[in-house]
């Protein structure tokens, strides 16, 4: 055990706590950015011209007529930027575009007195556009050759060889759609410009060192003369790790220029058409295995879709390489990777980061060829897990294999699965017109961003004069409780009740050059880095204490007395990382989380409709820092993932009409996430033993994103599913989203197949 | 300008009466109420879908007394909560007194980033002062309060929690104390409609106070535009820009209110402005056909304060009431001051959102037959089972008298510019025995119905399966073959009340 690890007796970490704004929450008196805007005097309101194509040249922006309208107080337009045009770290995101690059693309910003103001100043001005063909799908890219960015390899063993050798080898293409974040609250800024020209911009960010650095240079300023704040985003999902920049930008821009503070708030529809989304994917794959159906080989080419800015396009790719095997081992590999640029959004980071696409071609690879196999597919997918000392397709040793094992057993007993599933054999058997299926699928999930230099975390604490302690650390509360966590871990450090710490919002002011919170490695970085800060106070405290028996707040007033400093800067970087991006060769990853799940869904033959029946789930979340705060983002992670799979159904038009790249699902009335009626009828979640984490701070792991993956599920249900309406033995191609309609069409080629071989 | 009028206007808010002053006509309740500063309400997608605005309004019950109802105050002006009392997620607790619902909510981990959660708030505490309500630990029977409780929470989403806590937080909730203030407000009126003009420089907002005045209004303004729940323009306003000079709101006409019998009980007339929820518990399981729809019809949030009377006269073409209502022969009471006029629902509209109601006319009441038909079933064909726009709509009404149909209707949504009946499935089926081979063949018929379309809820392939489909489901769940039927609940939300020999018809 590290002395990271190691956890102290009557810790505060992994008792069970509410989230620490859970009273804020609940009398709606939790402030989010835009809930500063009634706190603020003067503020103007920004509100966007969008383009009417997905992809044409601005010829002409005539904004005078902008200024007739009452209320409207200036129109900014690049000719106001005063240092960089870009809204971007790849510099290929024009602030203030004069090629417009999707439809729905922000060519100007109008500032008014009133966001009515702004709106109607907005429709007020006329732009000249010179249409230019424009690529919508993945599939028009890869025809056009259109790609971006790096087109890496992952690669290992031989896999001519083995594609040889095998003895058996199928081949497919898997398509999957990408899927909108949809946090409850929109992108939100707020920017003032302070005593000095000081900017301080408060929003909902990921990533408020970033912010900072691109509102800096779109200023034309030094980072020191920009502060950021996030109190708490109402969800980000990712979702707001780099695509609040430019917004944050716009707002900055405005209130340098007016000198009043600016609010740029997007509502929903313009969030969804101008916000990055999870990445659709395209795969064509060769899958190769043994007689005993135990995997040898896997060939193929992955692209992303990328959409009009590369954004985290490379580092999502590079993710999606590293989980292709999920949680088995495949001698020969070949995978290459590509980014597809085409004309709609920028997509961009979501929770898992590329490594749910990576997994879901192996996933609907197995699904799709154990029926050919003639194998179960559970028992399929068991025979083919790591075991200890394999590596993975990229080099890294899977350490804890034998965790995975136990995930799944544990599912398997404590669902009850084989019983229920005899028990569905008997239902299908008397049941003509529904089926049900109950499968199973493992989550082998990465942790550390594959970047290594993102891997370090930073923290402040302060411990005043009466014994009360404030921390700041770098990273920011979407709702994934990493405050609840950090609490926790303050606590336990300095062996202090809970009551004694509190928690100060994010500021880069307070803790700098942060990474992202993203990655789901907020708890390990910063965690470590608060414990950091804690323990060089301790250190000083106990020279002071000197052995004897005495009170905190005793102590702690005599270390002010004796000049004893009593706060302290941590810091965290994770070690024995090393990647390279290049060869995709390395150990990127400071450990696996692991999880395994057996879902039960029914399915209407008339309809394609569905049920969620039952869902189990054994996930691993090491020792947990904070059980309740854990089992919220493994059930909430499990439900987003089922909505990406089964019902999110992102729908750009791909035709040649007028509205070409017009996203068609841009509400809430068009776009639908999950409601309580997904809800597993029967959800048991449980958290595997005995899993304590070395490598993490009190032994935990990180909780945020592997979740997710357990959803692959539900798709393998409903696919077992429609293949019982079949003859047995038939290879079920299911569309991702998997929606009633989708699963109708499944069913409908099982019964078409099943006429063909009679 | 009459600023005097405008000054008068004013909502009781948590208790406090707070002038609507120079409050523009098309500001939504939401957006006063933040300028307010009472921030915990919020805007998730400004079109009544994610429920994260919900406040609590008082309405009236038809006992008398006040019910704390759920509305989504992004969809609602301003000015049509003149007069009116609003409880906001603030006014039920704070820190250190949080009120039962929201303690439940904190402390099961209900809350995680926390922007729906005031609105889940005020919806489940919506459900909690429901007088009728039964709570978990008063019954045996958990699945019915559970089923009461994902309804009452069916209009907000939350994108973090997967809600099996927030359900837990509901479920846990016992009655409210007796010294509960806002049970006990139960027991006084709700405040009585009063009539508002608010005038700024942006429109006229106008309630009048009976159906004279309202019919006066609309003879005076031709470009009076009417508005009952505000779900729809709402909508209007919010996403597409729209902004009408002048509203004329008649959601609280006593005239329109009514639920009457007339022609010696033959019929039932439902006043337009009763809201999905209050005919919902008016008819009290009378129409057994309506029953099937309203807990598909979007959400509880919006049932509150949808009414019939707009959601016929909106005439879109993926409403789903119409369908149903057509199945049933539904007929429309028109008034205007002229006099009064009856349509069947049949030839009430005439193209996409178009209807042959006069600019001046009011839909008064809808006319239901008592008589109900034998087998009835409400196919809603969606991406999502609660709170969805529906891909296809079938209403189906059906009566079997000794094996032989004697008489179908078949109302269809989601396939054409407007609601249609399904006329030649229902001639190919009439008079047929209630067969397999002939219901298969009216299915092959109605699968040919209307013109569907591709678009991104559904392909046109797809809705004209679901077509043909729906009658072949129906007969499997009611046919004299063996019975298609899961153990428990329905794959989808219809649950399709049968009646094979016909007795439902007599």
């Amino acid at each position: 055990m590290t002395s990271l690890s190691q956890r102290p007796g009557g810790a505060v970490v992994g008792t069970e706590m509410e989230h620490e704004s859970a009273a804020l929450h609940v009398t709606g008196r939790a402030l989010y950015t835009d809930d500063l805007v009634g706190r603020t005097t003067h503020v103007l309101h920004a509100f966007p011209v969008q383009a009417p194509y997905a992809h044409a040249r601005v010829t002409a922006v005539r904004a005078d007529a902008a200024y007739d309208v009452p209320g409207v107080v200036r129109v900014l337009t690049a000719g106001d930027v005063p240092g960089l045009n870009d809204a971007g770290v790849k510099h290929d995101e024009p602030l203030f575009p004069d090629e417009v690059m999707y439809h729905g693309h922000a060519v100007v910003w109008v500032l008014g007195d009133t966001l009515e103001a702004a709106r109607r100043g907005a429709k007020a001005i006329e732009v000249d556009y010179e249409p230019l063909p424009a690529l919508v799908t993945i599939r028009e890219a890869i025809a056009a050759e259109s790609f971006q960015g790096g087109s890496p390899t992952v690669e290992r063993g031989d896999v001519e060889w083995a594609f040889e050798n095998a003895a058996h080898v199928f081949s497919g293409v898997t398509e999957m759609a990408g899927q909108e974040h949809f946090y409850l609250e929109t992108h939100a800024s707020l920017a003032l410009v302070d005593e000095g020209g000081q900017v301080f911009v408060q929003c909902s960010t990921q990533h408020p060192t970033e912010t900072q650095e691109i509102v800096a240079h779109v200023l034309g300023r030094q980072s020191h003369e920009v502060t950021v704040q996030c109190l708490r985003m109402g969800g980000g999902f990712g979702g707001k790790e780099m695509q609040p920049h430019g917004y944050a930008a716009i707002a900055a821009l405005g209130a340098t220029i007016t000198g009043r503070p600016v609010r740029l708030r997007l509502p929903r529809q313009q969030d969804i058409t101008m916000t990055g989304k999870r990445h659709g994917f395209h795969a064509e794959w060769r899958v190769g295995f043994d007689e005993d159906g135990r995997l040898l080989a896997l060939d193929g080419t992955i692209t992303s879709g990328g959409g009009w800015s590369l954004d985290l396009s490379e580092p999502v790719l590079a993710r999606a390489l590293c989980h292709i095997d999920n949680a088995y081992w495949i001698p020969h590999v070949r995978v290459h990777g590509r980014i597809a640029k085409t004309h709609i959004t920028s997509q961009t980071a979501f929770r898992g980061f590329g490594g749910p696409q990576g997994m879901l071609v192996i996933e609907d690879a197995l699904g799709r060829c154990a029926p050919l196999l003639g194998l179960d597919p559970a028992e399929l997918r068991r025979r083919n897990f790591y075991v200890d000392g394999q590596d993975t397709p990229y080099g890294q040793p899977v350490r804890h294999p034998e965790r995975m094992v136990a995930a799944w057993e544990q599912v398997r007993a404590t669902g009850d699965v084989d019983a229920r599933r005899a028990e569905i054999d008997a239902f299908n058997a008397r049941s003509a017109h529904s089926k049900r299926a109950l499968a199973m699928t493992p989550v082998k999930f990465g942790i550390s961003f594959n970047f290594t230099a993102f891997n370090q975390g930073g923290a402040l604490v302060h411990v005043y004069k009466d014994g009360s302690v404030l921390i700041n650390h770098g990273g920011t509360e979407m709702g994934q409780g990493l405050h609840t966590k950090m609490l926790q871990v303050a606590a336990t450090a300095l062996g202090l009740p809970l009551a004694r710490v509190r928690l100060a919002p994010t500021r880069t002011d307070k803790v700098p050059n942060t990474s992202a919170t993203a990655a789901s490695a907020g708890a390990d970085l910063n965690g470590a880095a608060v414990k950091d800060a804690c323990e060089q106070i301790l250190a000083r405290l106990e020279t002071v204490r000197a052995g004897r028996d005495i009170a905190w707040d005793d102590l702690v007033r005599e270390a002010y007395y004796a000049r004893v400093q009593l706060w302290a800067a941590g810091f965290y970087r994770t070690e024995g990382l090393h990647w390279d991006a290049a060869a995709m060769r390395g150990s990127p990853f400071k450990y696996f989380a692991y999880g395994a799940c057996a879902a039960e869904v029914e399915v209407d033959g008339f309809t394609g409709a569905y049920r969620l029946r039952r869902v189990d789930i054994v996930h691993d979340v090491g020792d947990s820092l904070s059980p309740l705060v854990d089992l919220g983002q493994v059930e909430g992670g499990f439900v987003q993932g089922t909505g990406w799979l089964t019902l999110e159904d992102l729908r750009w038009d791909a035709s040649d009409g007028p509205h070409r790249g017009r996203l068609a699902t841009q509400s809430a009335s068009t776009y639908k996430l999950p409601s309580l009626s997904e809800m597993p009828e029967d959800f048991r979640v449980a958290f595997l033993d005995k899993a304590h984490e070395d490598g993490a701070v009190y032994g935990s792991k990180a909780v945020g994103e592997p979740p997710l993956m357990l959803a692959f599920a539900v798709r393998e249900a409903l696919r077992e599913a429609a293949g019982a309406f079949g003859p047995p033995g038939v290879s079920v191609e299911l569309d991702s989203p998997a929606t009633p309609e989708a699963v109708y069409w499944a069913i409908e080629r099982v019964r078409r197949s099943g006429h063909e071989g009679s | 300008m009459t600023p005097e009028l405008m000054s008068e206007a004013s909502i009781t808010v948590n208790g406090d009466l707070r002038p609507l002053g120079g409050t523009p006509v098309h500001t939504t309740a939401l957006d006063f109420l933040r300028g307010l500063g009472l921030t915990g309400a919020k805007e998730g997608c400004a079109e009544g879908e994610c429920g994260a605005c919900s406040v609590l309004v008082s309405r009236p019950e038809p006992s008398g007394g006040t019910r704390w109802t759920a509305l989504n105050a992004c969809l609602l002006p301003a000015a049509a909560l003149d007069g009116q009392e609003v409880v906001t997620a603030e006014g039920l607790g704070e820190g250190s007194a949080l009120h039962p619902v929201q303690r439940e909510l904190a402390e099961r981990g209900g809350s995680q980033c926390g922007y729906c959660t005031p609105g889940f708030v005020c919806s489940m505490a919506a459900e909690y002062y429901r007088r009728d309500r039964v709570s978990t630990s008063s019954t045996s029977s958990t699945s019915s309060t559970s089923e009461a409780w994902h309804h009452a929470l069916s209009g907000n989403l939350c994108r973090c929690t997967g809600y099996r806590p927030i359900v837990d937080a509901a479920e846990a909730l016992g009655p409210p104390a007796g010294d509960d203030p806002l049970a006990a407000r139960r027991d006084q009126s709700a405040p009585p409609s009063v009539a508002t003009t608010v005038v700024h420089d942006d429109g006229v907002f106008v309630r009048p106070v009976d159906l004279a005045a309202a019919l006066a209004v609309l003879d005076e303004h031709e470009d009076a535009v009417v508005m009952a729940g505000s779900t729809d323009l709402g909508v209007e306003v919010n996403l597409r820009g729209s902004r009408p000079a002048y509203v004329v709101a008649i959601d609280r006409l006593p005239e329109l209110r009514e639920v009457s019998a007339s022609r010696a009980g033959a019929w039932i007339d439902v006043g337009a402005a009763l809201t999905l929820s209050e005919v919902e518990e008016a008819l009290a399981g009378r129409v057994p056909l309506l029953d099937e729809v309203w807990p598909q019809f979007a959400s509880r949030l919006i049932r509150n304060g949808a009414t019939i009377g707009g959601n016929v006269g909106t005439a879109s073409p993926i409403g789903d009431l119409a369908p149903a209502l057509l199945a049933l022969d539904a007929r429309l009471l028109l008034v205007s001051s002229g006099g009064e006029r009856e349509v069947p629902l049949s030839e009430y509209f005439t193209g996409y959102r178009q209807t042959v109601r006069a600019r001046d006319e009011l839909i008064r009441s809808v006319r239901l037959p008592a008589e109900q038909p034998g087998i009835t079933a409400f196919h809603k064909i969606a991406k999502r089972r609660f709170d969805d726009i529906s891909s296809v709509a079938v209403a189906l009404a059906i009566d079997v008298i000794e094996g032989v149909v004697t008489r179908v209707r078949i109302g269809l949504g989601g396939v054409a510019a407007t609601p249609i009946r399904a006329l030649r499935t229902e001639l190919t089926l009439a008079g047929q025995p209630w067969t397999a081979e002939s219901v298969e063949a009216a299915a092959l018929v109605l699968a040919e119905e209307g013109t569907p379309i591709d678009d991104m809820r559904a392909s046109a392939a797809y809705r004209s399966a679901m077509l043909g489909n729906s009658l072949r489901k129906l007969w499997v769940s009611t046919g004299l073959d063996h019975r298609w039927s899961s153990s428990e609940r329905s794959v989808e939300t219809t649950a399709e009340t049968g009646d094979v020999d016909g007795r439902g018809a007599q």
